[in-house]
């Protein structure tokens, strides 16, 4: 645990994003729901209404509800043009939004269904236009029940903003999400401590101003509040203090190989002069359409990815030539460049551990498909939606008795612990060696190509400088450089951060 | 009833229904400048929707209350309240704003600023020191508030009090007090008063003209002297036995 005080200090920038994330989806929640309050308030139509809707939005999980930005966003470049972000800060900012309404408008209705009537009669009785009775009668006395309301959806969207790191935005889910890849629990820890110790502070400043609110003490009130706006504004300096915007955006899916490799071209990258920024944990499909779109400038995916997901096409042909197709197909319809191969495979392919395939004579899938049918499946989030499973599932007509989602991560140790039998592994992954696992054949070659591919937004493909620093990491890696690299990340003990991790590799490869 | 000749607040045929019920049934009424009326009638009676008919707090669903003349519709609604000095049971005191506040709100919503000497002569009036212009209203008895209550009706100087039950909520003695005081302004400053409560000795001390209501109806318009007589019919005859027991078990027990 000697590390977890560095690792919460290595998190300035990641709390800074973070702080500017929360406030602006809060701040933003506030615009919605106050004004839908009064309205509310004048109209039961619309309190029923309002309140239903910010409940259904309160059901849908957080990490689904910033997951949906992103097509309805991608929908709406129809309306506002292509320069529409799908990832990162903007979709992050309207989930979270979205999710801070609820506990606002549900406070701000309640305040105003129990102002006390006699008030509410002499306030029209004085004669009070519309406006003042607003400002002078119902604002105050509503003020120390909505900023209740405000502290906790505060604690909720600073709790709920780790996960918008799935969507391209930094924020303190970033060591989170990283550590479960490989886990190391001190960076998990250190986010957690992070973000919990963010919602605390938040939620006693809040606490403050709504003392001040309920006891009628200005200076309390504004205390509080000049330090929220002290510790966003600091956060926002931290952001956007003099930095420069064309920084070179790496993307990288949500396992170890990927914050590997993303780090080892950043580290290319800034040691030829570029400025470079992450975009960590994408999804396969979210990562592919960024770079299409050009929110990530450069990425590597695999080859049979591609063709499957993206191509949706289903015959596997050799090597070469769908490495060919897949560049023109890009080019064609995407506009993004396939700089190259990297040099090695990262195939999906089914797993067991020694002892079980030795035992139960499984060598191929064929055998797994005719005597395998007790058997528990295992695979990562993706694995069983992905049409390369589907077409391998169905080529030998596989059954097994149940199946289960693991992080990648916690895959392994399934296959270890017994609550899976055989796992959708990945061939790179230094812990096939290392867990002593085999990988299945597939005599029926139903498992496409999986050569790790350097692929270049469409805007990246026209930076020369960008693409000849890029050039010496094509061919450049092998699969032990690869597996070792991954070891070093994904074991027990002794394990290196992603950036020593690229350095090991870089040195492999002779960089 | 014969319209008077100097009618300052008169109502023509007001209804008011609420869905199925009728809450006041075509009443018309002219009450004449400088007045002090009692709307005295059992809950339900209409009383109180017939008194937030001339402040507009309820409309009519037919029918025209005229104040000085002009159809209280006309009037702008902000203007037409803060014309009228409105006192009520739950006396509505803002929580948030103290004493001299809350007496100055009124000429405040039309822009004007009340001096500190004006809110004391105001708190004088209702016989509270001046130094309670700073006190918050969750600091002050009942009584006290009603006073502020009372305060704050008179600021922006009207010349119509209305009056919902104004001492309903308060204890006997703070009762009596307040209501003895609230006459003495009604004749100090010339007002046209109209007070609605269910306690007729109230309204039989108090008024010079008490209107008696039944079923959304006015059923009596009788002095006090002439309901103490046995005037106004069997349902005003009613209500005066009440204090008239009252008074004469008093009697006997000082006899």
């Amino acid at each position: 645990m000697s590390g977890l005080w560095e690792a919460i200090m290595g998190l300035g920038d990641q709390l800074a994003a973070h702080v500017l994330l929360s406030a602006s989806a809060i701040a933003l929640g506030i615009i919605v729901a106050l004004p839908l309050a009064v309205w509310a308030s004048r109209s039961p139509a619309v309190s029923r209404a309002s309140l239903a809707f910010a409940s259904l939005v309160q059901t849908i999980p957080a990490l689904a509800l910033l997951a949906l930005f992103f097509p309805i966003l991608l929908s709406l470049r129809a309306v506002f043009g292509e320069g529409l972000p799908t990832l990162g800060f903007l979709p992050a900012l309207l989930a979270l939004a979205l999710y801070a309404l609820l506990p606002i408008l549900r406070n701000a209705v309640t305040a105003q269904a129990n102002l006390d009537p006699g008030v509410i009669e002499a306030a029209h009785g004085v004669g009070m236009t519309f406006r003042q009775r607003l400002l002078l009668v119902e604002a105050p006395l509503s003020a120390p029940f909505i900023m209740a309301g405000i502290r906790t959806a505060a604690v909720w969207t600073i709790g709920a903003a780790t996960l918008a790191t799935t969507i391209g935005q930094k924020s303190l889910g970033d060591p989170i999400f990283a550590g479960l890849q490989t886990q190391n629990w001190v960076l998990v820890l250190a986010g957690c401590i992070a973000s919990a110790g963010l919602a605390i502070l938040a939620d006693s400043l809040l606490g403050t101003i709504e003392r001040g609110f309920r006891e009628r003490r200005r200076g309390l009130w504004l205390g509080g509040l000049t330090a929220v706006l002290l510790g966003v504004g600091a956060a926002f300096f931290a952001q956007f203090g003099g930095d420069e915007d064309d920084s070179v955006v790496i993307g990288a899916k949500g396992f170890s190989e990927q914050y590997i490799l993303a780090r080892l071209i950043g580290q290319r990258l800034e040691a030829e002069g570029f400025a470079v920024e992450y975009r960590d944990g994408l999804g396969s499909a979210v990562a592919h359409s960024a770079a299409a779109s050009g929110e990530i400038d450069v990425y590597v995916d695999y080859t049979g990815t591609i063709w499957t997901n993206q191509m949706k096409r289903t015959e596997n042909p050799p090597r070469e030539q769908m490495y060919r197709e897949i560049a023109r197909w890009e080019e064609a319809n995407t506009g993004m460049e396939v700089l190259g191969r990297l040099g090695f495979e990262n195939a999906y392919g089914l797993a067991m551990s020694r002892e079980a395939a030795t035992f139960g004579e499984f060598n191929s899938i064929a055998d797994v498909a005719q005597r395998g049918q007790a058997m528990v499946i295992g695979g990562d989030p993706e694995f069983f939606e992905r049409p390369e499973w589907i077409a391998v599932r169905d080529a030998y007509g596989l059954r097994f008795a149940g199946q289960r989602n693991f992080s990648p991560t916690f895959m392994y140790n399934a296959l270890q612990s017994g609550e899976a039998d055989i796992i959708g592994a990945y061939t790179s992954d230094g812990r096939i060696v290392a867990d002593r696992l085999v990988i299945l054949d597939d005599p029926r070659g139903a498992f496409p190509n999986y050569d790790a591919v350097l692929l270049l937004s469409p805007q990246a493909a026209e930076d020369e400088a960008l693409r000849a620093a890029l050039m010496p990491l094509i061919d450049a890696i092998d699969v032990e450089a690869m597996r070792e690299a991954n070891y070093s990340v994904d074991r027990e003990e002794d394990k290196l951060t992603f950036d020593e991790a690229a350095r090991l590799l870089s040195e492999r490869a002779g960089l | 009833m014969t319209k008077p000749a100097c009618s300052y607040l008169s109502f023509d045929n007001v209804s008011r229904r609420f869905g199925a019920a009728t809450a006041v049934d075509g009443v018309s009424l002219d009450i004449a400048k400088g007045e002090f009326v009692a709307l005295v009638g059992a809950s339900g009676s209409g009383k109180s929707t017939l008194l937030k008919m001339v402040n507009r707090l309820i409309d009519p669903s037919g029918g025209n209350v005229d104040l000085d003349s002009q159809n209280v519709e006309d009037i702008a609604l902000p203007a037409l309240r803060r014309r009228i000095g409105y006192v009520f049971q739950s006396i509505g005191l803002f929580p948030h704003m103290d004493v001299g506040q809350n007496i100055a709100i009124g000429p405040r919503l039309s822009g004007t600023t009340l001096s500190p000497d004006r809110i004391g002569e105001l708190l004088s009036l209702v016989e509270l020191e001046p130094e309670m212009t700073s006190r918050m209203p969750d600091e002050l008895s009942g009584g006290q508030r009603q006073r502020v209550g009372v305060a704050r009706a008179l600021a922006n100087d009207p010349e119509l009090l209305l009056m919902d039950e104004p001492f309903g909520a308060l204890d006997p003695v703070t009762r009596d007090a307040l209501g003895e005081r609230v006459l003495a302004l009604h004749r100090e400053f010339g007002l046209t008063t109209v007070m609605v409560t269910h306690d007729m000795a109230e309204a039989l001390l108090l008024a010079d003209r008490v209107l008696i209501m039944d079923a959304g109806r006015i059923v009596a318009d009788e002095t006090p002297e002439a309901l103490v007589a046995g005037e106004g019919g069997e349902i005003a005859q009613g209500l005066v036995a009440v204090p008239r027991h009252q008074a004469d078990r008093l009697a006997e027990l000082s006899r």
